[in-house]
């Protein structure tokens, strides 16, 4: 059996690497990101490059030294540099030293040829097309019911009536997902989870600021990349909206758009008219959506060096003034400290509440 | 009064400078340039742009800034993509956006759309955009398209014959040769590979093109190539996304592969984004080919001159030693 692993995004593995499995390949399970997997990052990556490309580096070289082989991950057609991350990395990793080999899926709806000879080699069991559709349902079946929990424990979490309590059942609760395995028992396990972690005792009277959280994907969805914002969020009494989800995200770049993400595009028109790659258009987008639902404030997460999230951070201090919604900027890098991090959320938490509750007279624009 | 357009000396004007002023002038526009990089004007643009931008973005704010009150117009067209296959950085396609809403109080910009990849002659459709904001008709709107193409041709074989974009533009302006006169004594050849608003803006690279020819070295960069011959050297599965990283990376393959130089050195930007995977490819490409020494020089707002002189004698003088060392060693 093939060992095979891929890049970590969040709580997602849990269905990758039953696909995975289903697919007869051993899954070297890829660790969570830390102090480790940085400095490896660091030390085998360039200079200047993003920090979704420092962690994955560091990633992969971790699991490949647990004995990895094969590495799958999702490419894509620019103009950010995540479409080009497969062959670097491939690249930097025979260089060290690990003979490994990526195979990178491109959209299936640009390159559909190219796309089932990859399915192909994945595909160590020889399992039918059907087959396969069917362990993909299953997987995706999964992935909505893990963004569905994670998306309940950010309005549960403000409202808790003891600090960290939520988290702990979201914790517990997670094992029940990883557990199940046919359709069945998966639907079963994601409902009772749902349940489950909503008795979290909580008040559902107390008023919460709501805010938004846009920028790039993989800073948003992998929590030890951006410090658990979320969390830290949650504790200050802060209702997280976050724009993007894993399963929202593919809904979007497999088959056709949706309408979420058309009515995205259709808000970030007049700021930038066509897609300058990575999610530059959607956080402008969002951002405006986030104020029109009246959101008392937005954050953008955005890794140094990130190009269309400069793009939109240029653009944003002018959509923040003349939607009179507070905004507020992260450049995450291998350097961002936790403690920096929750000093100035707090700050800007404090703002927005004042603002909130001070007159309408008073409504001058915070931009952080 | 004739209108005046704005085009900053700055990213495209490298490239694109010569058929542009044409185009304009056979229009009877008159085109004001925001003239070399200076102290003053790097200054500007650092204190209007984002901290977080690369040098050669907040380069270009500093640029159109100068301009404010000289241009009626701004030219900061939103180039997509020029050869049907490649486009370019996100910063430029986001660029009449980041010039619009970042700054206040600027006049109206030209910001048509150029995509070769939406349909036959959609190039001349975006300049007939752009003629049709001067109220003028179609036929000398074309005619002027076609002398801007004329003199872009005739630009790009001049830069093929061995000419660096300043020099061509002066060549293609009727002055004289301004190119420096230089004796090659050395025989020595170094590619300087790297973005044209890099290499060739005096300031930014802190003569870095020029140093290398004080010391008698002749100096090859990425338009004196053929763009076709150093596509077919790509050995990734995939293009670079991005017009001038393509050109850039492809051109070191090519080089490493052909050899013809004795010396290869990318410039790069603080912050550059594209870079930081080509400067990476090209490093480990480097490992395969010892006989071809390889150098990468950072630049950012506050490169020093001594610094970079510093490091390239030390390179230079590596290349050289080499060389002799090698003369000698096989004697026949």
């Amino acid at each position: 059996m093939p060992k095979v692993t891929f890049p970590r995004m969040g709580e997602s593995y849990r269905a990758f690497r039953m696909l995975m499995n289903d697919l007869g390949n051993e899954v070297i399970i890829p660790p969570r990101p830390n102090k480790k997997t940085l400095d490896f990052g660091v030390r085998y990556s360039p200079e200047f490059a993003c920090l979704p490309l420092k962690i994955l580096t560091g990633t992969y070289v971790e699991t490949c030294m647990s004995g990895a082989e094969l590495i799958i991950t999702s490419g894509g057609s620019g103009p950010c540099r995540a479409g080009l991350y497969g062959q670097l990395h491939k690249k930097i990793l025979n260089s060290i030293g690990f003979p490994v080999d990526i195979i990178v899926f491109e959209a299936p709806k640009s390159h559909p040829i190219d796309f089932l000879r990859k399915v192909k080699r994945v595909n160590s069991s020889r399992l039918s097309y059907l087959a396969i559709w069917e362990c993909v349902k299953r997987g995706w079946e999964k992935l909505k019911y893990l963004d569905d929990l994670e998306k309940t424990t950010h309005a549960l979490r403000p409202r808790e009536l003891k600090k960290g309590s939520t988290t702990k059942v979201y914790r517990e609760v997670l094992e029940w997902i990883d557990g199940a395995y046919a359709m069945k028992e998966i639907h079963e396990a994601g409902k009772e989870a749902l349940n489950t972690l909503k008795l979290v005792p909580h008040d559902t009277r107390r008023a919460v600021l709501r805010v938004g959280i846009v920028g790039e994907i993989y800073v948003l969805l992998e929590p030890a990349s951006n410090l658990e914002i979320e969390e830290t969020l949650g504790n200050l009494g802060v209702e997280v909206h976050r724009s993007m989800f894993l399963t929202g995200w593919t809904r979007d770049n497999t088959v056709k758009e949706t309408s979420g993400i058309l009515s995205v595009k259709e808000a970030a028109m007049p700021y930038i008219p066509l897609c300058i790659g990575g999610h530059g258009r959607e956080s402008v987008g969002h951002t405006i959506l986030y104020a029109r639902d009246g959101f008392d404030g937005v954050i953008q997460m955005a890794p140094f060096t990130c190009i269309p999230e400069i793009v939109a951070r240029t653009i944003l201090t002018r959509v923040s003034r003349e939607h009179n919604i507070p905004v507020l900027t992260f450049f995450l890098d291998e350097q961002t400290g936790k403690a920096g991090m929750s000093t100035r959320l707090e700050a800007f938490v404090d703002l927005i509440r004042r603002k909130k509750n001070a007159p309408v007279s008073d409504n001058r624009i915070i931009v952080g | 009064m004739a209108a005046r357009v704005g085009i900053p000396s700055s990213l495209f004007y490298y490239v694109h400078f010569p058929m542009w002023q044409t185009f304009f002038s056979e229009l009877g526009v008159e085109v004001v340039t925001s003239g070399q990089t200076t102290k003053g004007l790097l200054d500007q643009g650092v204190r209007e742009a984002l901290a977080d931008a690369c040098v050669p973005i907040k380069l270009f704010f500093g640029h159109v800034i100068s301009l404010k009150d000289s241009a009626d117009y701004l030219f900061i067209p939103r180039i997509v993509c020029l050869n049907r296959k490649t486009i370019y950085c996100p910063k430029f396609l986001g660029l009449p956006d980041m010039i619009r809403h970042g700054l206040t109080g600027m006049p109206p910009i030209i910001d048509v759309q150029m995509d070769s990849r939406q349909g036959f002659a959609s190039l001349w459709k975006s300049y007939l955009k752009i003629g049709r904001i001067f109220g003028l008709g179609k036929g000398r709107i074309f005619m002027a398209y076609l002398k801007a193409y004329m003199v872009a041709r005739r630009f790009q074989s001049l830069m093929r014959s061995g000419l660096h974009p300043p020099e061509a533009m002066a060549v293609l302006s009727g002055k004289e040769n301004i190119a420096d006169p230089v004796d090659y004594n050395g025989d020595l050849t170094f590619a300087v590979l790297g973005y044209p608003y890099e290499v060739h803006d005096q300031f930014i690279s802190v003569g870095l093109v020029k140093k290398l020819k004080k010391m008698g070295i002749r100096v090859i960069t990425i338009e004196n190539l053929s763009p076709r011959k150093i596509s077919r050297a790509n050995i990734l599965d995939k293009n670079m996304f991005w017009t001038f990283s393509d050109l850039a990376l492809n051109a070191a393959y090519y080089l490493f592969k052909e050899g013809g130089v004795d010396g290869i050195i990318h410039l790069t930007a603080f912050g550059c984004g594209p870079d930081s995977m080509v400067d990476k490819f090209m490093e480990i490409s480097s490992r395969d080919y010892p006989e071809i020494p390889f150098m990468s020089v950072t630049i950012d707002e506050h490169t020093g001159d001594a610094g970079i002189s510093t490091r390239l004698e030390a390179f230079v003088d590596m290349v050289k030693r080499r060389k002799e060392v090698k003369n000698n060693s096989c004697p026949r």
